[in-house]
């Protein structure tokens, strides 16, 4: 186990400097979700208009590997339709238990292919994607 | 104490992790297990295995009186006056379980208070606050100081004429704070109230005494002291253990049984429904007896010193933040540091070998009292050396050094 393998550059930078980290007004569709095994919790807010996400934003507390994936996910859902971004939520899952998957206009996400090595903190990363089923799932 | 004697005892401690050398740092997690418990359980198994108080024959014997041969080490271990005070049950979390449905519900009402402290592991906090949903007793928090101490005017203003229940921690898991408890008992037993105790980190580290305490009821765990998962046990006195009612029905816990309607056992029976834990208990009795062997005082004393070399040591890492009291502290260091996460911490650490606890240590109130969401904690026990803590403060360095890098 090596830990530049898993705190990448483009880890540590989404951390120090997470995108999307704020509030959006009562309209957008709120998720609160919790880590409850390490205390991790997540606020995700999507403004979602027809079936395109418009924007998402975060707040919340954790480790580098959740707030990075936060801010990663947050970049990623940006203008996508429902459908797309539940598809993306699917193809994080497999990516994060080792699958080969590419992730094209958002390669940063790939950064994140070394928590695969460490079990234990598979659930950091996959926090906020599951904020993002969540948000979904109440929208359809 | 020999320590390099005592470890030779711990199989699982000679072995590289990622690598290193383990340095087992989460015992107030769980304890490892010396040769003496793991052989106790194989051995009967391998030679007495049966179920207990019905057997005519003679493996049901051997299993019956292996079974209340650890209760009766049990019984010596906290100076209770009768094994018939001592209750099996899976851990410290059960225990405090069923004082709370059993005794607690029958006694508790409307304006009744309950009163804890800000302090408790989330298993002496939730049974409270089911008991005060259900009966609309109230909860009552005694307020920490800053360092996390309990003073003794603030316990005697918090319990009052309506108090029937107080309900803390000897030994906190996060802050190593040490309860007066003594003193808190014999407060809550001027009003009437009856004292509980959490004694799930204070029983594997120091010698507890029940009678001197005079607490009503005091619950622990085995595997925080050497014993198998999934074994504990609840000391109750006698006449209120009687007055309770039993919280599961089932087999071995009856004497009569009607279509309609059936009758206990006597205590402590009418509490253990069900085939018990055999070889867990047995587990815990040879656990008892390795702890014995080497006395909780010198325990107790080893730990001390290891504690505050770890205090001095860590406390010079720069950006280090220490929750707790400097002074009397049970075997374990909380801490954060600048930058970084715990759990980024902890991944550091397992890297180099070292098993650290990261996170909120079921005690989310009192993360909320201390302004983190999470925390680091290395814990002590008979087996750890001051060599454990130099690779801890010397891998904190180095997870500084690496993060400092990492973020830029």
């Amino acid at each position: 186990m090596q830990l530049d393998d898993l705190y990448r550059r483009v880890i540590m930078d989404h951390y120090k400097n997470p995108r999307n980290r704020g509030t959006l007004d009562e309209q957008a569709v709120t998720i609160n979700l919790n880590n409850p095994t390490c205390g991790d919790r997540i606020q995700l807010q999507l403004q979602v208009e027809g079936d395109v996400v418009k924007q998402a934003k975060f707040t919340g507390e954790g480790c580098s590997i959740s707030m990075s994936s936060a801010s990663m996910m947050t970049e990623a859902v940006k203008d996508k339709t429902l459908g797309e971004a539940l598809a993306m939520a699917e193809k994080f899952s497999s990516f994060i238990k080792g699958e080969q998957v590419e992730f094209d206009e958002n390669e940063d996400i790939e950064a994140l292919s070394g928590v695969s090595k460490f079990p234990a903190r598979i659930k950091c990363a996959t926090l906020a994607w599951n904020a993002l089923r969540k948000g979904i799932e109440q929208q359809s | 104490m020999n320590i390099e004697a005592i470890r030779e005892q711990f199989p699982i401690l000679h072995q590289n992790i990622n690598g290193h050398p383990l340095v087992y740092l989460d015992s107030a997690a769980s304890s490892q297990k010396p040769r003496s418990v793991i052989d106790a359980v194989k051995r009967y198994y391998e030679l007495d295995n049966a179920n207990v108080h019905r057997g005519v024959h003679t493996l049901g014997s051997r299993a019956t009186d292996a079974y209340e041969g650890a209760r009766e080490k049990v019984r010596a271990l906290l100076n209770a006056a009768s094994a018939q005070e001592i209750i099996f049950t899976r851990g410290t979390t059960t225990a405090l379980n069923l004082v709370a449905s059993s005794y607690a519900r029958s006694v508790c009402g409307e304006g009744d208070e309950i009163v804890l402290t800000a302090m408790e592991h989330h298993s002496n906090l939730i049974p409270w606050q089911q008991v005060a949903k259900a009966t609309g007793a109230t909860l009552k928090y005694i307020p920490l100081q800053e360092d996390g101490t309990l003073r003794i005017e603030d316990v005697e203003q918090t319990i009052t004429d309506r108090t029937k229940i107080v309900s803390v921690v000897y030994v906190s898991n996060v802050l190593g704070v040490i309860n007066p408890i003594k003193e808190i008992t014999a407060i809550a037993h001027r009003h009437g109230a009856k004292m509980v105790v959490d004694g799930a980190q204070s029983t594997p580290h120091m010698k507890v005494d029940v009678r001197d305490l005079d607490c009503d009821f005091y619950a622990f765990s085995g595997h925080k002291m050497c014993a198998p998962t999934g074994i504990g046990a609840l000391y109750g006195k006698k006449e209120l253990l009687e007055q309770m009612e039993p919280v599961e029905f089932g087999g071995e816990m009856i004497d009569h049984v009607d279509l309609y309607d059936s009758t206990w056992k006597e205590l402590p029976w009418k509490f253990e429904g069900g085939t018990p834990i055999i070889a867990g208990a047995v587990g815990l009795g040879a656990a008892i007896d390795f702890l014995n062997e080497i006395g909780l005082d010198e325990i107790a004393r080893h730990e001390h010193e290891l504690t505050t070399y770890a205090y001095n040591r860590l406390s010079e890492v720069n950006g280090i933040t220490i929750y707790g009291p400097e002074q009397d502290r049970a075997g374990l260091v909380t801490f954060n540091l600048d930058d970084v996460h715990p759990h980024d911490l902890a991944t550091v650490l397992d890297t180099k070998g070292i098993a650290i606890r990261a996170g909120h240590h079921c005690a989310q109130p009192l993360m909320r009292w201390l302004e983190v969401s999470s925390t680091a904690r290395a814990s002590f026990y008979l087996y750890n050396t001051e060599e454990d803590v130099d690779r801890l403060v010397d891998a904190l360095h180095q997870t500084k050094e690496f993060f400092g890098y990492a973020i830029g």
